[in-house]
């Protein structure tokens, strides 16, 4: 499994874009929000909580279908599938993977982000905490969508359409909780259930992940 | 003893729709006319929503409908995928596109009564919002279905869609009550409250739903013969093929 786990970052990372990709989108994305809205503080201040998660939650999804699609081309798919390890473990660590490459990434440059959008000062620890929390969840969420559409020609649209809808819980009560904690109201509630949807996550969609992927290469 | 395994044969299934189907159809029809034509011209207009209440006999059946044809997926799907009858997962294939349109009426027909009601055709509502998040759920389970070519293969992919979408569904359900108050009244009709609305809405509305409930089964069957129609054309054109 950890043999796994680091080829599976190393081809993240030498593999040329994949990896800072994600990390560029969410930079683009936050500088274009002020265009668009205008550059008031006010305002801005307002709205980060929700931009920063939309704009976490799209890097993220730009780069699910390369989970599985690389090793289903060239074949090593197949040869994982006939490993030892079950494929509940490889789809679990493969999500493991992303999350290290995207969410945790991700995570790390959000306060960086809420500057240039003037995010509240209390908001600085709520937006790590939040996102610490939230993003294993749409990475585990999307692996199971990417095992769905592996064996598409062009299941990167499709992706996303069946994804988005998955991700509506974790960004609710992620940018609820982050919302809460800039206003100083109590965030208990909304991080718990944050917190609650991350771990079913992790708990239950390897194995419908692996379902999916069974189906796929049979 | 004749158990609901039977109908997993298609040929079975075929004759017995065969019969059920005219009959399932008219039935509709009727209900759905005798209860909107009740509903529309006689029944008094309400004292404080005026003649804009009678929306409520498309809006409420639809929505109704929209729900349970998600359910009638599911379970359907389940079956597919313990059992393996194909029938089974053709009716949910059958059943997505009726459900998405039920949702779409739903969410419609509450805009037009929305706009003097509330004065808006859209709000933020949790209740309209899990109805715009199920739409979506609708559209991404049908792609899913049209974009694969093996349909064994789809189905499986589907099914397996179709289980996490409901709790995902369910989550975001209760997600959105969390994130914003209702705009929305509550459940207007529910067995065990005394007080549901005024009977002189009830009884038609009572047949409409029925309508709407014999309308899903009939568009639901026919749906499925197609399906399995097609299922044996291909199947037929593929064995000629072969024999030339």
């Amino acid at each position: 499994m950890i043999a796994l786990l680091l080829r599976d970052l190393r081809l993240a990372i030498r593999s040329g874009g994949g990896f800072g990709l994600g990390l560029a989108f969410f930079l683009i994305l936050t500088v274009l929000v002020p265009f668009g809205v205008g550059p008031e503080s006010q305002v801005l201040g307002r709205i980060a909580p929700g931009i920063l998660w939309v704009g976490a939650l799209l890097a993220c999804l730009l780069s699910l279908d390369r989970i599985f699609a690389l090793d289903y081309e060239d074949g090593s798919l197949d040869l994982l599938a006939t490993a030892p390890l079950p494929l509940e473990g490889m789809t679990a660590v493969k999500a493991l993977a992303h999350w290290l490459t995207t969410g945790l990434p991700l995570t790390l440059v959000a306060p960086l982000l809420g500057v240039l959008l003037s995010l509240p000062a209390p908001g600085y620890q709520w937006l790590l905490i939040t996102l610490a929390v939230g993003t294993p969840a749409l990475s585990f969420i999307g692996a199971f969508g990417a095992a769905l559409t592996v064996g598409l020609k062009r299941g990167g649209l499709l992706l996303s359409l069946l994804v988005l809808p998955l991700y509506v819980p974790t960004l609710i009560f992620g940018a609820e909780t982050l919302r809460r904690g800039i206003e100083g109201q109590a965030t208990t509630t909304p991080l718990l259930l944050l917190a609650g949807i991350t771990l079913g996550a992790i708990a239950i969609l390897p194995f419908a992940a692996a379902a999916a992927i069974r189906i796929n290469i049979r | 003893m004749s158990s609901l395994w039977e109908y997993a044969n298609p040929k079975k299934f075929m004759q017995t729709s065969a019969w059920m189907l005219p009959g399932v159809s008219i039935a509709a029809g009727v209900c759905l006319i005798v209860g909107l034509v009740w509903g529309f011209f006689f029944t008094p207009d309400d004292f404080r929503q005026g003649s804009t209440v009678k929306i409520i006999y498309l809006h409420v059946p639809s929505a109704l409908m929209a729900i349970n044809a998600w359910l009638m997926m599911l379970v359907a799907s389940l079956i597919w995928i313990v059992r393996r009858h194909h029938v089974s997962a053709l009716a949910a294939r059958a059943a997505a596109p009726v459900g998405l349109v039920m949702t779409l009426i739903a969410l419609l027909t509450g805009a037009i009564w929305g706009q003097p009601m509330w004065g808006t055709y859209w709000a933020w509502d949790p209740r309209l919002t899990s109805f715009l998040i199920l739409f979506l759920f609708y559209l991404g389970y049908i792609a899913l279905w049209a974009a694969i070519d093996n349909p064994d293969t789809a189905a499986d992919l589907t099914g397996v869609l179709c289980l996490v979408g409901s709790i995902f569904a369910l989550l975001s359900r209760y997600a959105v009550n969390f994130w914003n108050q209702g705009l929305h009244q509550g459940a207007s009709l529910s067995l065990d409250k005394e007080e549901n609305i005024s009977n002189v809405f009830f009884f038609p509305l009572l047949i409409c739903i029925l309508g709407f409930v014999l309308l899903f089964v009939a568009l639901v069957l026919l749906r499925t013969r197609t399906e399995i129609r097609s299922r044996r054309l291909k199947a037929l054109l593929a064995r000629e093929r072969l024999g030339a």
